[in-house]
C-alpha cells in the first residue's frame, strides 16, 4: 500500500481564488451545496457529500429544505439526471455522450462538484494524452536520486481521485488513443491501480468514480473497446427539445457569463436570444419552425453552447461599441461566424437561408439587413482570409 | 328488502382492470376467503361458456366476444371483453374453475349493451370507466403522483406483502379495504353517469340473486364500483326501476384468442394497457422480477447478434435498483428497468431500446382457444375459402401470379382483396412480373398469426367474408371525406366483387358529386371511376348505374371547366394540366377498343371535346393550358393540323411576350416530341420563333424550354435536332434524312418485322426496295 498523502503537490500552482476568470462549480455554488448538505436527511453513499436525490435537486434546481433557492444547472429531462446520478451511486463509471455543446462537460463538472465537492480532478483527452495522465508519472530527479519510492511518484488526477474517494473526470475520452484508454479498464473493474515499480498497488477508496464525456460526432475516432465500453453506463444528452427550452438555457447561461465578464445587464436581449436560437434550430434540423420549408444544414453542429457564445459576444459588442442595447447587428456577425465554418459550402447554405427564409419573415427586417451587411463584409470565399 | 340485511356481506374485491398486482391480490384473497361463488364483472351471457376457461388448452390473452345473431350487423355491434393472464378477472375465473366454485358474470347483459350501442337508446354510452373522471388519476394526484399508472403500481401492483403477513388471512383483504375507502372518497366528489348506474344496478341484482343461494360470496369488479356494491345497498325495487324497459337483442357469446399487441392499443377493443408484456412478466415471474426482466431483455438483444454479457445484466439490475432509490419508489418499475436497459445494455442506442420495447414491453404473445376455428363463422368462411382456392395461410412470404381469366385465380384475387378491405394484409399487390394486361395480377403473400385475431375483431362486421367486407365498405363510404375516396372505394369494391354494396356506393357517390362544387375534385375522381367501368367490362359486372354517375360527372366537369380555369397561377395551371390530361385519358379509355365501347361514351367524348374546343382559343386562358388544349384537340382530330399551325403562329408572334409563348409551347409539346419530328410546318414555326427571340428574353424563356424539351427521350431530342439542323441548312430536310438512312440496319429490322408478320423473303425484299426509295417518315408511320 502506498500512502499518497506523502506525495507533494505540484509547486507553483496558485491556490487563491481572487481574480480567477472562471470559478469552479463547487466554489461558485458553494452556498447551495452547503445548504443542501445541511438539511440532507437521506442516506448518502459512502464518500458522497450529498444524497443522490439532493444531487438531482442540485442539478435541476428547486429549493433546499431550509428555503435556500437552488438554481437549475441543467435544463432538460429529469430522467437523464436520475440515471446519471444513480449510475454514480452504483459505482459504475458514467459515459456522457452527445453532440458538441450539449452540456456534457458542464454536467460532469457539476456532478463531480455535488458528489465529491471537487471538480478539479480532470484529464483532458487529446490525441497526445499519455498513460501518465491517467496512471502516474515520476519525479525524475527523485527517481534518480532515491530510486523508486512513494515520494518519487507523481499522481495523475485519476489516481488522486482514487486515493481521495472522489470523482475523476475524463474529457473527450474518444480522442485518447486506444491503448491509453484501456489503462482505465483495470481502474474501473478492479478499483485499484497496480504500481509494479513499488511492488504494490493503490486501491480506490469508497466514493471514487469516473465521469467521461465523448462526442457523438467523433464516434470512430478512437472507438472505445468493448471491454472498456462495458464498464460504462451510457447517458446520451439530447439537443434541447423545444425552442422555449433552448431560449431558457441560453438566457440563463448568458446572464451567468455576463456576470463574470462584468458586462452590465441588458434588458431587451430576450428577443434577440430567441432569434439566435431560432436560426440555430432551423439550420440544425434542416426545417423551418413552421415546418413549411426544407433547408440545407451547415457543416458545424450549431449547439446550444455556440448559441450562448454568440449572444455573449453580441453583448460584449453592444456594451463596448454600441449603445448598451443588444441589437441585431451585434449578433449577426457572431451568428455568421458560428454557421459559416467551411467558407465554400456553408456560405451557400447561409445565403440561401438568409434570402429564402429570413427576408420574408415578419419582424425580422432589421436582422435581415444586419445579416446581409455582415455577410457582404465576408466578401468572396477567397477574400475572407484577408479580413 | 329487510331480508337482505341478515345475509353476510359479500367480499368485494375492487381491482384495477388488467393490473398484475390486483390479480395476485385477488388470488390470495380468494384462497383465504374460500367463497362458494365468485361474481365477476362481465356479460352474464358468458356464464354459458365460462367452463371453457378452465380448459388446459386455453391460453390467455383471450377475449369474450358477444355478437348479435341473425341480423346484418354494423360496426360497433359486437363487443369484446379482453383478458390477459395478469387480469384479476381472469385469475378469479381460473381459481374458481380449478376449485369447483361457481362463477357468474354480473355486468349489464351484452344483449342490452349492444342494443344500446346500436342506437336503440338515444343516450350515448360513456366509454371510460368513471365517465370522464379517472378515479385512479384523482387518487394519484392526491398522493402527489403526476402519473396515475405509477401510483397504482407503487401502491398496489408492486406490493409484495412481507413474509410475516403472508400467512395471516386478514392481511389478504387489507389492500382491498384501503382501495374501497379511497374510492368512496373519490366517488363522493363526482356525479355518477346514467350508464354506470345501470351497470351497478345490474351488479347489485346479481349479488342479491347469488345471496339467496350461497352464503360466502366474492365479487371481483373494477375498484370504481365497490362503493356502489357495499351495504347498505339501495332497495331491489329501485334497481328494478333503473333496469326496466332496456332494449335487448339476441346475441351469441364465445371465447376468442387475443394478442398482447391488441391489448396495448388504446382504441377499438384494446384494453389500453401500454405494457402488457411487462405486466405479464410481473405476474408470472416467481421472484426477482427486475433481474429476470433484464435477463430476458439481454436475450432479445443477443438474438439480434448484439453482445450482452452477464456483467451487463448485473450492472443494469443495480442501476435499476439505484434509480428506484433515487426516485423514492419501493421497487424498480418499468421506467427504471427501461432506463437501465437503455444506459447499460443498449449503450444509449434508441433503436435497440425500441426493439426491447416491441418484443418485451408490449410482447408478441398470442392467446389460444380450443375449437375457435370451428366456432366463429367468419373464420370458418375464410379457412374454407383458403382450402377451396388451395391458398393455405402460410407464414413464409411468397409471390404468386394470377391470371384473372381463370376462375380460380379470379376467386383468389377477390379473397385477397376482401381481406384487405377488412384490414387483413395477407397479400400485398405488387407490379406484375409477367406481361401487361388487366387480367394479370401479382401478389406477395405472408400469413401472420395475428390475422386470425384481426378476423375475429372483424366478426363485428358480419358472419361471412363477403358480408363483413360489404359492411366494412359501407362504413368506409359513410366516413369517406372526399369524392376521390369514394371512387377509390368503388374501384376496390368491384375488384373484390362486392356487387351488393355497389348501389349504396353509387348513391353515396351521387350525393358527393352533387354536393361537391369543386371541378378539380370531380376531375380527380373521374379516372378511378372510368377504370372501374373498364374493369367492370372485363369482369362482367353490371355497371349501368355507375355509368350514369360517370356521365353526370363528365357533364359537370365540362360545364364547370371554364370557371375552374380562371385566374390560375403557374403551379395551379400545371396541376390543372395534369387533371385535364387524366380526364382526357379516362374518356379515351371508355372509348378504347372497337366493339368494347361503353354506350354513352361517344356522347361523353363529344361533350368533352366541345368544351375543350370552345376554350382553346380563349386569350385569358393560361398559356400552358391553352397550348395543352390545342394539343389534345389536335391529337383527337377535332382541330386540323393546318388550323393548329395557324394558332401556333398566332401565339408565336412578336406581339406575344416570349414567356407566354414558351408556356404555350410547353403545354403543347410536353410529353411527346415526335409531333415536331413529323410535322415540318410546326417545327418550322417553333424554329422561326426561337431564333427570333431577342437575347435578353431568350435567357428568360430558356428554363421553360429546357423543361419542355428535357422531358423527351434522347432519340427524340436527337431527331428534332437533326430536323432543325436540316431547316437551318435551308435544304430539303427529307432528303437529308434519307442520306442518313442506313439500309443495312433497316433491312435487319425489316427481317424481324417480316418474321413476326409471317411474310416470306420475296415480299420482304420488295418492301425493302420500295422503302429504300421512299421517305423514312413512312417507315416510322407505317
Amino acid at each position: 500500500m502506498i500512502d499518497l498523502n506523502a506525495v507533494p503537490g505540484v509547486p507553483g500552482l496558485v491556490e487563491g481564488e481572487q481574480d480567477v476568470q472562471r470559478r469552479h462549480a463547487e466554489d461558485e455554488f458553494s452556498g447551495e451545496l452547503a445548504a443542501l448538505a445541511a438539511c440532507d436527511e437521506e442516506q448518502r453513499p459512502p464518500g458522497w457529500r450529498l444524497s443522490p436525490s439532493a444531487v438531482v435537486t442540485y442539478l435541476l434546481g428547486g429549493t433546499a429544505a431550509d428555503g435556500t433557492p437552488i438554481t437549475p444547472k441543467y435544463v432538460g429531462q429529469r430522467r437523464l439526471m436520475e440515471i446519471a446520478v444513480a449510475t454514480l451511486a452504483t459505482d459504475r463509471a458514467l459515459l456522457l455522450l452527445g453532440v458538441p455543446g450539449t452540456a456534457k462537460t458542464w454536467l460532469s463538472e457539476h456532478l463531480a462538484a455535488a458528489v465529491s465537492g471537487d471538480s478539479t480532478l480532470l484529464v483532458q483527452g487529446t490525441a497526445g494524452t499519455p498513460e501518465e495522465a491517467i496512471r502516474y508519472g515520476w519525479n525524475y530527479a527523485r527517481l534518480l536520486a532515491e530510486g523508486p519510492s512513494r515520494a518519487a511518484l507523481v499522481a495523475s488526477p485519476v489516481l488522486r481521485a482514487m486515493s481521495g474517494g472522489q470523482i475523476a473526470r475524463v474529457e473527450e475520452l474518444t480522442r485518447i488513443s486506444s491503448d491509453v484508454q484501456d489503462t482505465l479498464i483495470t481502474i474501473l473493474s478492479e478499483k485499484t491501480l497496480p504500481v509494479p515499480e513499488l511492488c504494490g498497488e493503490i486501491p480506490a477508496r469508497k466514493g471514487f468514480n469516473l465521469i467521461a464525456t465523448a462526442n457523438d460526432r467523433d464516434r470512430g475516432v478512437n472507438e472505445l473497446s468493448s471491454a472498456l465500453r462495458r464498464r460504462f453506463n451510457t447517458v446520451v444528452l439530447p439537443v434541447p427539445a423545444s425552442v422555449d427550452e433552448e431560449v431558457d438555457i441560453v438566457t440563463r447561461r448568458v446572464a451567468a457569463l455576463g456576470r463574470t465578464l462584468e458586462l452590465p445587464e441588458l434588458t431587451t436581449s430576450f428577443e434577440e436570444i430567441r432569434r439566435v436560437v431560432t436560426v440555430f434550430r432551423e439550420l440544425r434540423s434542416g426545417l423551418t419552425t413552421d415546418g413549411k420549408a426544407k433547408l440545407k444544414s451547415p457543416s458545424g453542429t450549431l449547439s446550444t453552447a455556440e448559441a450562448i457564445s454568440v449572444v455573449t459576444g453580441g453583448m460584449a459588442l453592444a456594451t463596448h461599441f454600441g449603445d448598451g442595447r443588444l441589437r441585431p447587428a451585434d449578433i449577426a456577425a457572431g451568428i455568421i461566424g458560428a454557421i459559416v465554418k467551411d467558407p465554400a459550402s456553408d456560405r451557400v447554405v447561409w445565403q440561401e437561408y438568409l434570402e429564402a427564409v429570413l427576408r420574408e419573415r415578419e419582424g425580422w427586417r432589421d436582422f435581415y439587413r444586419a445579416a446581409r451587411e455582415a455577410t457582404a463584409v465576408l466578401g468572396t470565399p477567397s477574400g475572407r482570409s484577408s479580413r | 328488502m329487510t331480508g337482505e340485511g341478515t345475509v353476510a356481506q359479500p367480499l368485494l374485491l375492487g381491482v384495477r382492470h388488467h393490473g398484475p398486482g390486483s390479480a395476485r391480490a385477488v388470488r390470495r384473497a380468494l384462497s383465504a376467503f374460500r367463497p362458494q361463488i365468485v361474481l365477476v364483472e362481465g356479460p352474464p351471457e358468458a356464464d354459458a361458456v365460462v367452463a371453457l376457461a378452465g380448459d388446459e388448452r386455453m391460453r390467455a390473452p383471450v377475449a369474450i366476444l358477444a355478437c348479435p345473431v341473425g341480423q346484418r350487423v354494423q360496426r360497433g355491434s359486437a363487443a369484446f371483453w379482453p383478458f390477459a393472464e395478469f387480469s384479476p378477472e381472469w385469475q378469479a375465473i381460473r381459481w374458481a374453475l380449478a376449485n369447483d366454485v361457481a362463477v357468474r358474470f354480473i355486468d349489464l347483459p351484452a344483449a342490452v349493451r349492444l342494443a344500446m350501442d346500436a342506437g336503440m337508446l338515444p343516450e350515448t354510452e360513456a366509454a371510460s370507466e368513471a365517465g370522464g373522471t379517472d378515479p385512479v388519476a384523482a387518487l394519484a394526484a392526491a398522493a402527489g403522483y403526476d402519473d396515475p399508472e405509477r401510483w397504482w403500481e407503487d401502491v398496489v401492483e408492486h406490493r409484495r406483502s412481507p413474509p410475516a403477513e403472508r400467512g395471516s388471512e386478514e392481511a389478504a383483504f387489507v389492500p382491498f379495504a384501503v382501495i374501497a375507502e379511497a374510492m368512496e372518497a373519490v366517488r363522493a366528489s363526482g356525479a355518477t353517469q346514467r350508464d354506470q348506474e345501470r351497470r351497478e344496478a345490474s351488479m347489485r341484482r346479481a349479488i342479491r340473486a347469488a345471496a339467496r343461494e350461497y352464503e360466502k360470496i366474492a365479487v371481483v369488479c373494477g375498484a370504481w364500483h365497490v362503493p356502489a356494491l357495499t351495504a347498505p345497498m339501495p332497495s331491489a325495487s329501485a334497481d328494478t326501476a333503473i333496469l326496466r324497459g332496456l332494449p335487448r337483442i339476441k346475441v351469441t357469446v364465445s371465447w376468442v384468442p387475443w394478442t398482447h399487441v391488441r391489448m396495448a392499443s388504446g382504441s377499438g377493443y384494446g384494453a389500453g394497457v401500454s405494457s402488457p408484456g411487462w405486466y405479464h412478466h410481473l405476474f408470472t415471474a416467481p421472484d426477482q422480477p427486475v433481474a429476470r426482466w433484464l435477463v430476458r431483455a439481454a436475450g432479445v438483444l443477443r438474438r439480434e447478434g448484439i453482445d450482452v454479457s452477464s456483467d451487463h445484466v448485473i450492472e443494469a439490475t443495480r442501476l435499476a435498483e439505484a434509480l428506484a432509490t433515487v426516485r423514492g419508489r419501493p421497487l424498480a418499475g418499468l421506467t427504471e428497468v427501461t432506463d437501465a436497459a437503455g444506459a447499460v445494455l443498449c449503450g444509449g442506442d434508441e433503436l435497440r431500446l425500441a426493439l426491447i420495447n416491441r418484443r418485451l414491453v408490449v410482447g408478441e404473445r398470442f392467446g389460444r382457444v380450443p375449437e375457435t376455428e370451428t366456432g366463429l363463422p367468419l373464420l370458418r368462411d375464410v379457412s374454407a375459402a383458403q382450402r377451396r382456392l388451395r391458398l393455405p395461410p402460410n407464414p413464409l412470404p411468397r409471390e404468386i401470379d394470377l391470371d384473372l381469366r381463370r376462375e380460380i385465380d379470379l376467386e383468389r384475387s377477390r379473397l385477397l382483396r376482401r381481406l384487405l378491405l377488412l384490414g387483413v394484409e395477407w397479400g400485398r399487390s405488387i407490379p406484375t412480373r409477367r406481361g401487361r394486361g388487366t387480367f394479370r395480377e401479382s401478389w406477395r403473400l405472408g400469413w401472420r398469426p395475428e390475422f386470425s385475431v384481426d378476423l375475429i375483431a372483424a366478426s363485428a362486421y358480419g358472419a361471412s367474408l363477403i358480408d363483413a367486407a360489404t359492411a366494412r365498405v359501407s362504413e368506409l363510404a359513410h366516413q369517406a371525406a372526399t369524392l376521390k375516396d369514394v371512387t377509390g372505394l368503388v374501384e376496390q369494391c368491384l375488384l373484390a366483387d362486392l356487387g351488393e354494396t355497389l348501389p349504396g356506393l353509387v348513391t353515396a357517390l351521387g350525393e358527393r358529386v352533387a354536393l361537391d362544387c369543386d371541378v378539380a375534385h370531380l376531375m380527380e375522381a373521374l379516372p378511378a371511376l372510368t377504370r372501374t367501368l373498364r374493369y367492370g367490362d372485363v369482369r362482367g359486372t353490371d355497371l349501368d348505374a355507375l355509368q350514369g354517375v360517370a356521365a353526370g360527372m363528365v357533364t359537370r366537369v365540362c360545364v364547370g371547366l371554364p370557371g375552374a380555369l380562371h385566374g390560375l397561377d403557374e403551379p395551379a395551371a400545371a396541376a390543372m394540366r395534369d387533371r385535364i390530361d387524366a380526364v382526357h385519358a379516362s374518356i379515351g379509355l371508355l372509348r378504347a377498343g372497337t366493339g368494347n365501347e361503353r354506350p354513352g361514351a361517344a356522347e361523353m367524348a363529344e361533350m368533352w371535346h366541345e368544351a375543350l374546343a370552345s376554350l382553346a382559343t380563349e386569350d385569358w386562358l393560361p398559356a400552358l393550358l391553352s397550348g395543352r388544349l390545342n394539343r389534345l384537340l389536335l391529337d383527337a382530330g377535332i382541330v386540323e393540323v393546318r388550323e393548329t399551325a395557324g394558332r401556333m403562329a398566332l401565339t408565336l408572334t412578336v406581339g406575344v411576350p416570349p414567356q407566354r409563348a414558351a408556356a404555350w409551347i410547353e403545354g403543347f409539346l410536353s410529353g411527346d416530341g415526335l409531333l415536331l419530328v413529323h410535322d415540318e410546318r410546326l417545327l418550322h414555326l417553333v424554329d422561326e420563333w426561337l431564333t427570333g427571340i431577342p437575347p435578353a428574353a431568350f435567357i428568360e424563356v430558356l428554363p421553360l424550354l429546357r423543361r419542355t424539351f428535357s422531358g423527351y427521350s434522347g432519340p427524340e431530342r436527337r431527331m428534332i435536332g437533326e430536323r432543325a439542323a436540316g431547316l437551318r441548312a435551308g435544304g430539303d430536310s427529307a432528303e437529308r434524312s434519307d442520306d442518313q438512312f442506313d439500309a443495312e440496319r433497316g433491312a435487319a429490322v425489316l427481317r424481324t418485322v417480316a418474321g413476326i408478320l409471317g411474310w416470306d423473303e420475296r415480299v420482304t425484299g420488295q418492301v425493302a426496295r420500295q422503302l429504300g426509295g421512299g421517305a423514312s417518315r413512312e417507315v416510322s408511320n407505317g
